[in-house]
């Protein structure tokens, strides 16, 4: 029977179906974050059980790090608690731990395929719901609550209930400056944040194909915040070049690759492999896209007003007030007269080489308006090295950014990056919700370059016909 | 966990849709390595104003709610962040079950609640009760009416009793068997796993991760 590439995934890693209608699935790797850890180690001390298998797991820290030159000392105390709990932890159950200061540190996203961890075909999980984004492997993963933590690090399974397959065929080719932050957040505006929900995406057609790996990790990233728990992309040229180009530790070489990659060009869905959901959006017509609200889904094309109250499907009148009031921002605006306060670049969403590379283009000879402050974050300390070496730093400190070293930043602010309350920001992290970046800020999401171009500005600008600011 | 067979308890009107796990339970709380101490700080930004004290514009400090157990809101509860936090600050701020719609069939169908949320409160005996909109609606219109509503969840016969002073109203909810019978039980996930550590071991024999040591 034709499968597809999420089916192949789930049978081959399916222990046994239970007598409750779960089945348990094996999980071939456990990312592990200082955040939601603490409670799951405590739980297998409690009750005197090991990690059942310590290789096939991984820590970092990068939620509670600071990222200024002032990081290997947490001020905060409570910070700084949770992530000596992490490294006792790991020392306790012989855990890989790359902490801060150690130069495969990172957020825990952007390490995992950068260090050859994430590889098509295997299950992954993590309590983080931005598990998603190694999806762009070809990898069914997919975030967790801690009490599952503590379950796969117990037994390396997980009971699950099969989840339903929605396919999203992207046709066409992209406008210039329009990329796949813009394909994600379009694709939500359709189906709402909870389209996807009990879902597993499958992202294919022409447009991402011609994707490269850092792209497609942006999309499956934000499955998410359309509902679905996991985002798939076939794996293909592209992913095994990424895998075997540069040296990932932990990725096959040798025989064993050859023996792998003849598994992983069998992973692809069937040509007759049947969905349960098909939707068909056409790349060509896709707009840059800016969220105007309080929700991923509350989303337009750049070129847009800010809606009315009874013009946002899925959302009630009062929901939007509620959004726009929050917002600081009245029906019928053009978002081009929106003017942030600051530019966050960074996130697992949009903090790897590419994604600085895109920023570094639009940000190059030029410099920010005087009324913004400029953030750019590094996913990673190998990102950070990278972008060094290629001379990307000095560009961003040219044109006024402040360039930081590796962590979540400002995507969450649990460390010390945060909006000021009614600061407004355009960002290129994943969630615009109320005090997601610091209680009573205001956040836009963008793509890096609508964010880097917004900086040079001092307000949004539709990317596709801006002038350089000349 | 405790097991969940009944309990009956007095409605809270939460009258958003899309409540998302970073309103439930702000970053700042996820520093924790600790299980408890989060009720007090279930919908911290919405709850308290700068100062500190209660807002008294948030509907769920109006003190005829302050002994309600039930959550009562309309749909995609919990959304975003897989924070369990999120659940562990409603367990502990007193709510043992959540009321939330579903709305429509198929394509259309959006849940009562997020995914990873659901799965959350299956593991921490919180019960996520889905209705039909309208039947949430008529809940909510009787909660605003009648001050101390309260209503019984019965997970056994998956009903919901709406105790209203001109007589009982009953609604009938759709609850996953596994979890139904794994709440009723108060089981542990890991220690029902474990029983099947043969089946996973002959797995581990045939299945190749590529790990590289």
């Amino acid at each position: 029977m034709a499968k597809t590439l999420f089916e192949k995934i789930w049978d081959r890693h399916l222990v046994r179906d239970l007598p409750d209608g779960t089945s348990l699935l094996y999980i071939d790797r456990h990312l592990v974050h200082e955040v939601t850890s603490p409670q799951a180690f405590e739980g297998l001390r409690l009750t005197g059980r090991k990690v059942r298998h310590p290789e096939l797991t991984f820590s970092t820290m990068d939620h509670n790090v600071p990222t200024d030159e002032n990081r290997l000392n947490i001020q905060d105390p409570i910070s700084a608690a949770q992530v000596e709990a992490l490294e006792k932890n790991c020392a306790d159950f012989g855990v890989k731990l790359y902490g801060i200061g150690d130069s495969r540190q990172g957020i825990v996203h952007v390490i995992g395929p950068e260090l050859g961890i994430t590889l098509p075909g295997l299950t992954m999980v993590c309590g983080d719901s931005h598990t998603s984004t190694h999806g762009a492997f070809g990898t069914l993963a997919f975030g967790i609550g801690t009490s599952e933590v503590e379950h796969v690090l117990a037994t390396q399974t997980l009971r699950q209930k099969k989840a339903r397959t929605f396919k999203v065929e992207y046709t066409g080719k992209l406008s210039p400056h329009v990329h796949s932050k813009d394909m994600v957040l379009k694709l939500i505006g359709m189906i709402g944040t909870a389209g996807g929900t009990g879902s597993v995406f499958e992202f294919c057609g022409e447009a991402v194909r011609g994707l490269s790996m850092e792209a497609r990790m942006t999309i499956c990233n934000m499955s998410i915040e359309g509902g679905a728990r996991a985002g798939l992309i076939a794996p293909d040229e592209t992913t095994f070049e990424y895998i075997t180009a540069r040296d990932r530790p932990f990725a096959p070489k040798g025989a064993e690759l050859e023996r792998a990659l003849a598994q992983w060009r069998s992973l692809p869905s069937d040509p007759d492999a049947v969905f349960d959901r098909t939707l068909t959006i056409d790349a060509s017509k896709i707009a840059p896209q800016v969220t105007w609200g309080t929700s991923p889904g509350m989303v337009i094309d750049v070129d847009q007003p800010v809606p009315g109250l009874n013009d946002v499907a899925g959302y009630s009148a009062a929901d939007v007030r509620k959004a726009l009031d929050y917002m600081g921002l009245e029906p019928g605006q053009k978002l081009t007269d929106i003017r942030p306060d600051t530019i966050f670049i960074g996130s697992c969403t949009n903090s790897r080489i590419e994604d600085l590379r895109r920023a570094a283009a639009i940000l190059k000879g030029r410099k920010k308006a005087d009324s913004i402050k400029l953030l750019v974050v590094p996913g990673s300390h190998q990102v950070r090295l990278q972008a060094e070496a290629e001379g990307l730093d000095k560009v961003f400190k040219d044109a006024g950014a402040e360039w930081r070293w590796a962590g979540c930043s400002m995507c969450l602010a649990m460390n010390p990056d945060k909006l000021a309350p009614k600061e407004r920001c355009a960002s290129t992290s994943n969630r615009n919700f109320e005090g997601r970046q610091g209680a009573g800020g205001r956040t836009h999401l963008v793509s890096p370059e609508m964010a880097a171009a917004a900086a040079v500005e001092g307000h949004f600008v539709d990317i596709r016909s801006w002038n350089g600011g000349n | 966990m405790d097991a969940f067979t009944t309990h009956r308890g007095i409605l809270a009107p939460l009258d958003r849709a899309n409540v998302d796990t970073d309103q439930i339970i702000p970053k700042q709380f996820l520093k924790s390595i600790k299980r408890t101490g989060f009720g007090p700080s279930a919908f911290f930004d919405w709850r308290y104003q700068i100062d500190g004290t209660p807002n008294p514009e948030f509907e769920l400090n109006k003190p005829r709610y302050a002994e309600r157990s039930i959550l009562l809101t309309r749909n995609n509860f919990g959304c975003g962040s897989s924070r369990e936090h999120a659940v562990w600050a409603l367990a502990q701020d007193g709510y043992r079950a959540i009321v939330a719609p579903f709305r429509g069939e198929g394509d259309d169908h959006i849940p009562g609640f997020a995914d990873i949320f659901k799965n959350n409160c299956s593991k921490n005996g919180v019960v996520t009760i889905e209705l039909s909109e309208d039947a949430v609606e008529e809940i909510f219109q009787a909660v605003f009416a009648e001050e101390g509503l309260e209503a019984s969840v019965n997970l056994a016969d998956q009903k919901l009793v709406l105790h209203k002073a001109s007589g009982d109203v009953e609604y009938a909810f759709d609850y996953d068997a596994s979890v139904k019978n794994k709440l009723l039980k108060g089981l542990d996930d890991i220690e029902e796993s474990l029983q099947y550590m043969d089946d996973i071991r002959q797995f581990e024999q045939k299945h190749d991760t590529w790990m590289v040591s």
